[in-house]
C-alpha cells in the first residue's frame, strides 16, 4: 500500500450500509475522523457501532458505501489490509488465542518477529516490554491467555494493537475493565497519543466521552442520529440523545437493614487455575436485606471467589455458610438447594445453554422438581406456563419461547438468567458483573430488580467493576486486591477516588495507619 | 415470501449437495470403467423392485437404526462414541453365550434374556471408555477406537478357541464360528421365505422410546444439557460426568442390542463379520438423521437401500461392493457441507436478497410485455 508509513489525515465513510439477517445493522452511515482527532462513537447495544468498526477493520465487507483514507477509496478485504493501512482495533470481544501465551498472541500478527523457520519470540517480548513501559500497561508475556482475567486480556489486546504500530486506533469499550485511576490514565494516554494518531473511541460511559473526545457521533438502530462537537454536550444530553428518552438509574435510598447474617465467608483460601493462591484468607458477610458490593480490578480473585461460592472450585481452607448451613466444598446442587442464587460472569456460556430454548433455560435448575416433573417425565405444560409468566414479569423480548436462548440479545439473555434466579426466591444472590456490556435500558431494569430483591430481604453479593453501579446500589462496598479484602466501606463514604485508590492496592492512611509503620520515616526525615 | 425463499434455498443447497455426492461417486465409477448412470439406477431402484429386495433393505436397516439411536444419545450428550463396532461384537458374544448356555429355557424367557445380555455386553464395553472420560478425562474418541481393536481380537479368539463349534474341530475345517443357537433363542421372521424379522418392530418401538427419553424426561434434559454446554450445566447443579457415563453406557447398550438381534434373527450363530461395519455406518445414519429418532428411521432405510443396492451392482454390473464405502464417504462430506451452508444465516440472507432482486426485475418486466401483447 502506498500509504504504508504515511499519516492518516482523514478517514471517511460514505453511505456505509451493512445488512444482517432480519436487520439493517448500519444504514448509510457518513462519518469522518480527521488527523489527531478523537471521535467518540456512542449508542445502545445493537445500534451498529461494532458492525461499523468491523467494516473499517476489514472483518466485514460493506454491502453498500465506501471508505476513504486521505480522500482515496480503500477496500479492506481482511483485517490484514486494515493493519497495513495503519488501522488497529481493540475489540470488545477479545481476539486472542486462549491456548497461547501473551507473547505468542502478539507474535501472531507481528511480522517483524517472523524469521525464516523460526519465531523471534525474544523480539516480541522486547517489543511488549517497550510498549508496556511506555504506556504503563503491565502484562506477563509468558502467561497463557486462558489464565488471564477479562481485564488482563483487555490489556493484552491494547498492547497487541500498539505493538503492530497502529496509526489509527479504534477502541471498542476499552475502559470497561479498568479502575477509575487506570481509566483516567488511559484517557490521559489517549490524549497524548492523539498527538500522533487519530482515535475512534466506542463507549457507554458518557463521562469518559465528554472527558476525552473532540467529536461525538450517536448511533441509534443503524442510523447516525447526532454528529457534532463534544464540547457543546453534557453526559446527560448525550444520554437523552442516545436512548431517545431520559434515563435515570435507580439508587439505593433506604438505610441498610440490620438483619441476620445470611452469607458468611471466613478466611477463604482458593487456588487459581495456575495453582497460585487466588484468595488468601478472605472473609466477609452479607446480611439479609443488604447489598454488599465487591469492587476490584478483575483478576484479583473475583472469578475464583464466585466459583468457590457456587461450588465449582475447591476451597483449600476456610468456610462458607449460608444461614448457618455449612456449604464449604459442597456440590453445586446442594448449594443451589440451600438457597443460593447465582448470576454468573459469562452469561452466554455459564448462565444459559445457548442451543436450548428460552423455556428450557428458565427451568434449568428446577427441571427435576415436582413443579416441572412428574416422576421422570417433564411436564411440558408447567414448563410453558412458567416461561409465559416469567416472560411477562421480566419483559423478556424474544420471537418465540421455543427459540434458542443463544439467539437473544445480551440484555434479554441476562433477563432470562435473572428471571430464573429470582423466580427461585433465593436467600442469597451472588451477581457477578451483572450489567457488563449491557445498554442503559437493560442496566436500569436489572438494577431496579436487584433493589426490589433487597427490599424483600434477600442478601445480595454484587461483584462489579462499575463504580457507579456499586455506589448506586450497595449498602457496603468491600474492595478486593490480590485475593484479600483490603477494606470495607459503608455506602455513603465510598467515593470514586477512595474506591479507586483501594482498587489499585493503596490503603489510604487513616489515623491509626498514619501512626503505624509510616510515621517513623516522617519522623526520621524531620 | 420469506419462508418460501428459505425453502427454495434449502432445496437448492440439498440438490447441489446430492449432486456433489453423486458426482464424486461418478468419478470413481468412471475410473472403474463402469456405466455411471446404469450403476446408480441399479443401486437406487433394484432393491425396491421386489419383496426380496425390500425385506433385505429393512433387514439392513434394523442394526443401523439400533446403532444410530445409541450414537444419537451419546453425541447429543457431548460424548462421541466411535466404538459401536466393538460394542456390537461384545453384544453378539454375550447374547450367543447366554443362548448356548441356557438352551432349555422357554422362548419367552430366553429371547428377552439374550437381548438383555447383548445390551449388557455392549454397555459394559462402552462403560470402560465412559468411565475413563468421566473420571480421568481420557478422550473418548481415542479410547473407543482402541477398544474396537481389542474387541475384534477378543471376538476372533473366542470364536477360534473357547466358543468354537466342536463339530468344526471334529471335521477339522476349523471355521471360526459358534454352534448354532438353540431355536428357543431365535427371533422369528415376519414373512416366511425372507429374512425380515421382528427386530424391525423392536427398533421402531425403541426409536419412539428414545425420543420420549431424550425430549420429555428429566434424564434426557440433563444429558442434552451436558452435551450442549457442559459449563452452564455444571453451574445449574447437574453432574456432567454422570451424564457422560450414562450416555456412553446407553449408547453401548444399543450397539450391543444391535449385535444380539443380528445373531439371534439373521445369522443364528456367532460368525466372523456379523457387525460388517454397522458400527461405523450407524454414525453416518445418526448424523444423516439429524441425531433425532424421527430422522434416523428414514436415514437407516436409505442406507439400507445403498447397502443392498451396491451388493446388487456387484452381482449385476460386476462393480465391487466397496463402492458403497466411497459413496458413504461422499454422502457424509456432502451432508456436512450442506448443513454448514444451510445453517449460515449470512449466506441465506444474501440468497434471499438476490432472489427478491430477480423477482423485482420480473415484476418490472411483466407490465412491459403485457403492453407489447
Amino acid at each position: 500500500m502506498a500509504s504504508k508509513d504515511g499519516k492518516i489525515k482523514e478517514l471517511r465513510t460514505e453511505g456505509i450500509t451493512k445488512r444482517f439477517p432480519g436487520i439493517v445493522a448500519c444504514d448509510s452511515i457518513d462519518l469522518s475522523v480527521g488527523e489527531n482527532e478523537i471521535l467518540a462513537l456512542v449508542g445502545e447495544n445493537g445500534a451498529g457501532k461494532t458492525t461499523l468498526m468491523n467494516m473499517l477493520m476489514g472483518l466485514y465487507q460493506p454491502d453498500e458505501g465506501r471508505i476513504f483514507i486521505n480522500d482515496r477509496p480503500v477496500q479492506f478485504k481482511s483485517p490484514h489490509d486494515a493493519f497495513a493501512a495503519g488501522i488497529g482495533m481493540v475489540h470488545q470481544h477479545f481476539m486472542l488465542v486462549p491456548n497461547m501465551t501473551v507473547a505468542e498472541n502478539v507474535a501472531l500478527g507481528f511480522a517483524e518477529s517472523h524469521r525464516p523457520f523460526r519465531l523471534d519470540i525474544g523480539a516480541v517480548k522486547r517489543r511488549i516490554a517497550d510498549i508496556s513501559n511506555r504506556y504503563g500497561l503491565p502484562v506477563q508475556p509468558d502467561a497463557y491467555v486462558w489464565q488471564l482475567s477479562v481485564g488482563e486480556q483487555q490489556r493484552v489486546e491494547l498492547i497487541k494493537t500498539l505493538c503492530f504500530g497502529a496509526r489509527f486506533l479504534i477502541l471498542d469499550e476499552p475502559t470497561s475493565a479498568l479502575t477509575p485511576q487506570e481509566t483516567d490514565e488511559l484517557i490521559a494516554l489517549l490524549r497524548r497519543m492523539a498527538a500522533d494518531m487519530s482515535i475512534i473511541f466506542i463507549s457507554h460511559k458518557l463521562a469518559e466521552v465528554t472527558a476525552l473526545s473532540d467529536k461525538v457521533a450517536i448511533l441509534r438502530r443503524g442510523h447516525v442520529v447526532f454528529k457534532g462537537s463534544t464540547q457543546e454536550q453534557t453526559a446527560a444530553s448525550l444520554a437523552a440523545l442516545m436512548t431517545g428518552h431520559e434515563v435515570v438509574l435507580p439508587r439505593n435510598a433506604c438505610a441498610a437493614g440490620c438483619d441476620e447474617e445470611r452469607l458468611v465467608v471466613k478466611s477463604l483460601t482458593v487456588r487459581s487455575d495456575r495453582g497460585f493462591p487466588a484468595l488468601d484468607g478472605l472473609s466477609f458477610s452479607v446480611r439479609a436485606g443488604e447489598i454488599l458490593g465487591l469492587a476490584g480490578v478483575s483478576g484479583n480473585g473475583q472469578r475464583e471467589l464466585a466459583e468457590a461460592l457456587a461450588g465449582l472450585r475447591k476451597i483449600e481452607k476456610g468456610n462458607v455458610s449460608l444461614m448457618g448451613t455449612k456449604l464449604t466444598n459442597r456440590s453445586p446442587r446442594e448449594i443451589i438447594d440451600a438457597g443460593l442464587g447465582y448470576i454468573p460472569e459469562d452469561r452466554n456460556t455459564e448462565g444459559i445453554i445457548p442451543s436450548f430454548s428460552v423455556k428450557e433455560n428458565l427451568i434449568l435448575k428446577d427441571f427435576a422438581s415436582p413443579a416441572y416433573a412428574r416422576g421422570i417425565f417433564i411436564r411440558a405444560k408447567a414448563e410453558e406456563q412458567n416461561a409465559v409468566a416469567l416472560q411477562e414479569r421480566f419483559d423478556i423480548r424474544c420471537s418465540s419461547l421455543n427459540g434458542a436462548a443463544g439467539s437473544l440479545s445480551g440484555g434479554n439473555i441476562q433477563k432470562v438468567i435473572l428471571a430464573r434466579e429470582l423466580a427461585r426466591s433465593p436467600k442469597v444472590l451472588v451477581a457477578v458483573y451483572p450489567t457488563r456490556g449491557l445498554d442503559m435500558g437493560a442496566e436500569e431494569f436489572i438494577h431496579t430488580r436487584l433493589l426490589e430483591l433487597r427490599t424483600h430481604g434477600t442478601a445480595i453479593f454484587l461483584i462489579s467493576e462499575e463504580l457507579d453501579e456499586l455506589t448506586n446500589l450497595c449498602d457496603r462496598i468491600a474492595v478486593i486486591f490480590k485475593g484479600k479484602i483490603l477494606e470495607t466501606l459503608a455506602g455513603p463514604e465510598a467515593t470514586r477516588s477512595k474506591l479507586g485508590l483501594l482498587m489499585a492496592g493503596i490503603k489510604p492512611e487513616t489515623e491509626e495507619a498514619a501512626s503505624g509503620p509510616s510515621s517513623p520515616t516522617t519522623e526520621a526525615r524531620s | 415470501m420469506k419462508t418460501s425463499a428459505r425453502v427454495i434455498y434449502i432445496a437448492i443447497v440439498s440438490i447441489v449437495a446430492a449432486l456433489a455426492a453423486v458426482g464424486i461417486g461418478a468419478i470413481v465409477l468412471t475410473l472403474l470403467g463402469a456405466d455411471v448412470f446404469q450403476t446408480y439406477k441399479v443401486i437406487l431402484t433394484e432393491p425396491l423392485k421386489d419383496l426380496f429386495g425390500i425385506t433385505e433393505v429393512l433387514v439392513r436397516a434394523v442394526p443401523l437404526i439400533l446403532v444410530a439411536l445409541g450414537i444419537a444419545i451419546s453425541f447429543r450428550s457431548g460424548i462421541l462414541n466411535i466404538g459401536a463396532e466393538g460394542q456390537i461384537q461384545m453384544g453378539i458374544l454375550a447374547a450367543a453365550a447366554v443362548a448356548i448356555a441356557l438352551p432349555n429355557l422357554p422362548k419367552v424367557v430366553l429371547v428377552p434374556l439374550c437381548l438383555l445380555a447383548g445390551a449388557a455386553g455392549g454397555a459394559a464395553w462402552a462403560s470402560i471408555a465412559g468411565y475413563l472420560r468421566a473420571r480421568l478425562g481420557v478422550n473418548e474418541i481415542l479410547s473407543t477406537v482402541m477398544l474396537n481393536y481389542i474387541a475384534a481380537q477378543l471376538y476372533g479368539y473366542l470364536l477360534r478357541g473357547p466358543m468354537i463349534d466342536p463339530a468344526e474341530l471334529q471335521t477339522g475345517s476349523g471355521t471360526p464360528q459358534s454352534v448354532r443357537l438353540p431355536k428357543s433363542a431365535w427371533i422369528d421372521r415376519i414373512i416366511p421365505g425372507t429374512r425380515l424379522h421382528w427386530g424391525i418392530a423392536l427398533a421402531v418401538v425403541l426409536a419412539a422410546l428414545i425420543y420420549i427419553l431424550m425430549w420429555h424426561t428429566t434424564w434426557g434434559f440433563k444429558m442434552r444439557a451436558a452435551g450442549a454446554s457442559a459449563k452452564a450445566t455444571r453451574y445449574a447443579g447437574i453432574k456432567v460426568e454422570t451424564c457422560l457415563l450414562s450416555a456412553m453406557v446407553l449408547a453401548g447398550a444399543f450397539a450391543g442390542l444391535a449385535g444380539a438381534v443380528e445373531v439371534m434373527a439373521v445369522h443364528r450363530r456367532a460368525i466372523e463379520g456379523i457387525s460388517s461395519g454397522y458400527g461405523f455406518s450407524g454414525i453416518v445414519v445418526a448424523l444423516f438423521g439429524g441425531l433425532h429418532p424421527a430422522g434416523i428411521l428414514p436415514a437407516a432405510v436409505f442406507f439400507g437401500i445403498l447397502l443392498v443396492g451396491t451388493d446388487m451392482t456387484q452381482r449385476i454390473m460386476a462393480i465391487p461392493a466397496n463402492m458403497v464405502s466411497v459413496l458413504q464417504g461422499a454422502v457424509i462430506l456432502s451432508i456436512i457441507s450442506a448443513k454448514m451452508v444451510i445453517g449460515d444465516p449470512y449466506a441465506r440472507e444474501k440468497f434471499e436478497r438476490r432472489l427478491s432482486r430477480i423477482a423485482h426485475r420480473r415484476a418490472k418486466n411483466e407490465p412491459d410485455s403485457g403492453v407489447g401483447q
